[in-house]
């Protein structure tokens, strides 16, 4: 692979996390005296002295921006003022309950997902065809804490098959990821149906055929790999969409994750872990764009990386 | 080839086969059902006062908890009454008037802001193109309800603030899709040749540009509308959008969802509502792409 190219989007990344970490300063400065908002009410003026001096306060915008930014290199977001324990620790003691969730869910997305629209693609104008596509539509529409809520309506209460919230065991993961997987999966579905109709009318199919390939080779070993770039792009760009939601599913089904922890900390403005989520949650987007824009070069190699425009 | 593909290509054959097209492609019963619906919504929004049996407000504490009608309860309280006697059914309708009152504003707001910054990054092109380009990549690639959420975390919740928090989500489609139509109208003839004639080019943009760009815009709207009703829903939802006393369909769930073993009827309905305004406007904004714009239909998929 193209080393520039790699270069060229690790650069990019690097000033979207940029652009993050001064959104976050610029409005933490906009907001008010960051001494009074980040210490609790109860701080002796000792305290708030040594957040100004550790903060570089009395300094010039310029230098605070400066302390700011190398602090937030070193992993240093200030303290947490509900336990005075540091921000970014409060933070990664979320992160497997939630990478648990999230992988779940992004496994669902695919499982569901991709065979749904391959299914519709190959019976188009059929009943499975109408059927999934029905199905992806109420998908993408149904707001996921409304669906949340029914699920928990009919298989907590009413049936008492699972339960209804925390975590522990598989039957605590059902329904938060499945909630978190629909509209992911109602997108990819659709996605992998528009992208398998254009590769099935390409000529080259119409080879394999006359070779006399077989059906489920042709399919999945002609047209599936080169249906696949429009399929990965939309579930990079959902990874997104799989965060947001796990803000309010976690909230939903009291998944103790770091949705669940940025909802309470806004609740109760504390603002150290606030910001610690907003710029882990940047680094991760960041990550996954960069990812899915390697996997390009590896699922077609004819792609040439360093002429290709940048997507992301 | 397929005949879809074939009348892509050609647009005379486009031309005499849409109308057939959406006939057979969609259900027009369903598209019917939603723009019936949507009309309601619009109804209950801009008459709440009249439809509303009470107040949103209008607590009566010996009715607390009260059934729906059709579950044994009284008829003056159609889908019953919450956790401090009011009912149900007025609140939702003054709840949609909060949730439409505030989608269409900041859909204003983000549709007139977008719009503007792609016509000025197009315009201007160099440095400023590329800030602008740049402010789009970084808004699309952070989920927009944590922004959100850590803008309400530091400066406090308001009415003002959240709708135009709310209103700068999504500009950066208008954006993207402002800038890349007046690039390739700036290449046409039309705008060149008026451009000649020594017209300012704010007015170009304002009396000949934008007009030609208002369909395409108006599609967006309706990609972005579903979207902004769910932020705002979701932020509600989760205590941190509409506070109370003030009402929306997000807030009324999140309430509900407290009383799901004893009240489901608190919160369900206000979920279902938002529901089936979004899948109606899904709906009919694909039916509007089909009819309007064969080709965007098939690349938005």
């Amino acid at each position: 692979m193209n080393p520039q190219f790699i270069i060229s989007k690790v650069f990019r990344g690097a000033m979207t996390l940029l652009l993050a970490v001064t959104f976050v300063f610029i409005v933490l400065r906009a907001s008010g005296d960051p001494a009074q908002m980040m210490l609790s009410d109860e701080a002796s003026p000792q305290a708030i002295e040594a957040f100004r001096a550790r903060w570089g306060l009395d300094g010039s915008y310029l230098e605070q921006y400066i302390t700011y930014l190398s602090a937030v290199l070193q992993g240093d977001f200030g303290n947490s003022f509900r336990d005075g324990r540091p921000a970014l620790q409060v933070v990664m003691e979320r992160v497997p309950v939630t990478l648990q969730l999230g992988i779940t869910a992004l496994l669902l997305t695919l499982i569901l997902g991709i065979p749904a629209g391959i299914m519709a693609a190959l019976h188009r104008g059929q009943l499975v065809d109408h059927a999934a596509m029905s199905f992806t539509i109420l998908g993408q529409s149904v707001p996921n804490f409304f669906l949340g809520i029914v699920l928990i309506l009919i298989f907590s209460m009413t049936l008492r098959w699972l339960p209804s919230s925390g975590t522990g065991t598989v039957w605590h993961l059902i329904m938060p990821a499945l909630t978190l997987a629909t509209a992911t999966a109602a997108t990819v579905a659709r996605f992998t149906r528009s992208s398998m109709l254009d590769v099935l009318h390409q000529p080259f199919m119409r080879t394999a055929k006359a070779k006399g390939i077989p059906h489920n080779r042709r399919v999945l070993h002609h047209a599936l790999p080169n249906a696949a770039i429009p399929v990965v792009t939309v579930v990079g760009m959902r990874i997104g969409g799989l965060i947001g939601g796990a803000v309010t599913i976690e909230t939903v089904f009291a998944w103790p994750g770091i949705g669940m922890l940025l909802v309470n900390s806004v609740n109760q403005r504390d603002l150290a872990v606030v910001q610690a989520v907003v710029l882990l949650i940047a680094l991760t987007m960041v990550v996954v764009n960069l990812i899915v824009d390697l996997t390009y070069g590896w699922l077609d190699p004819r792609i040439d990386l360093n002429n290709k425009k940048a997507t992301a | 080839m397929s005949g879809i593909d074939l009348a892509r290509r050609m647009p005379a054959l486009r031309r005499h086969s849409w109308l057939t097209r959406i006939w057979k492609s969609r259900p027009p019963l369903v598209i019917g059902l939603s723009i019936g619906w949507l009309i309601l919504i619009i109804a209950a929004a801009l008459f709440a006062e009249f439809l509303a049996p009470y107040g949103f407000a209008e607590q009566s504490l010996l009715n607390r908890l009260k059934p729906p009608a059709l579950l044994g309860g009284s008829a003056d309280h159609i889908l019953g009454t919450d956790d401090l006697g009011r009912d149900v059914f007025s609140r939702v309708i003054y709840a949609m008037r909060t949730s439409i009152l505030i989608a269409v504003m900041a859909t204003v707001i983000g549709a007139t802001v977008g719009t503007a910054l792609g016509i000025i990054a197009a315009h201007f092109r160099g440095w400023v193109d590329d800030v602008i380009m740049m402010l789009v990549d970084f808004q699309a690639s952070v989920p927009f309800l944590i922004v959100a959420l850590a803008i309400l975390a530091f400066f406090g919740n308001n009415f003002v603030l959240l709708i135009v928090m709310i209103g700068l989500f999504g500009w950066d489609g208008y954006a993207r899709i402002a800038r890349g139509l007046v690039l390739s109208t700036n290449g046409q003839g039309y705008a060149f040749a008026i451009r000649t004639l020594g017209v300012h080019p704010a007015k170009v943009y304002v009396r000949h540009v934008l007009p030609n760009m208002l369909g395409v815009i108006m599609v967006q709207v309706t990609l972005n509308f579903p979207e902004i009703i769910l932020l705002e829903t979701s932020l509600s939802f989760l205590g941190l959008g509409v506070q109370p006393p003030g009402t929306s369909l997000g807030l009324l769930l999140g309430e509900g969802r407290n009383y799901l073993t004893t009240a489901w009827w608190m919160g369900i309905p206000a979920g279902l509502v938002i529901f089936l305004t979004t899948l109606a406007i899904s709906l009919v904004g694909d039916w509007l792409r089909d009819m309007f714009d064969p080709n965007l239909g098939a690349k938005g998929e």
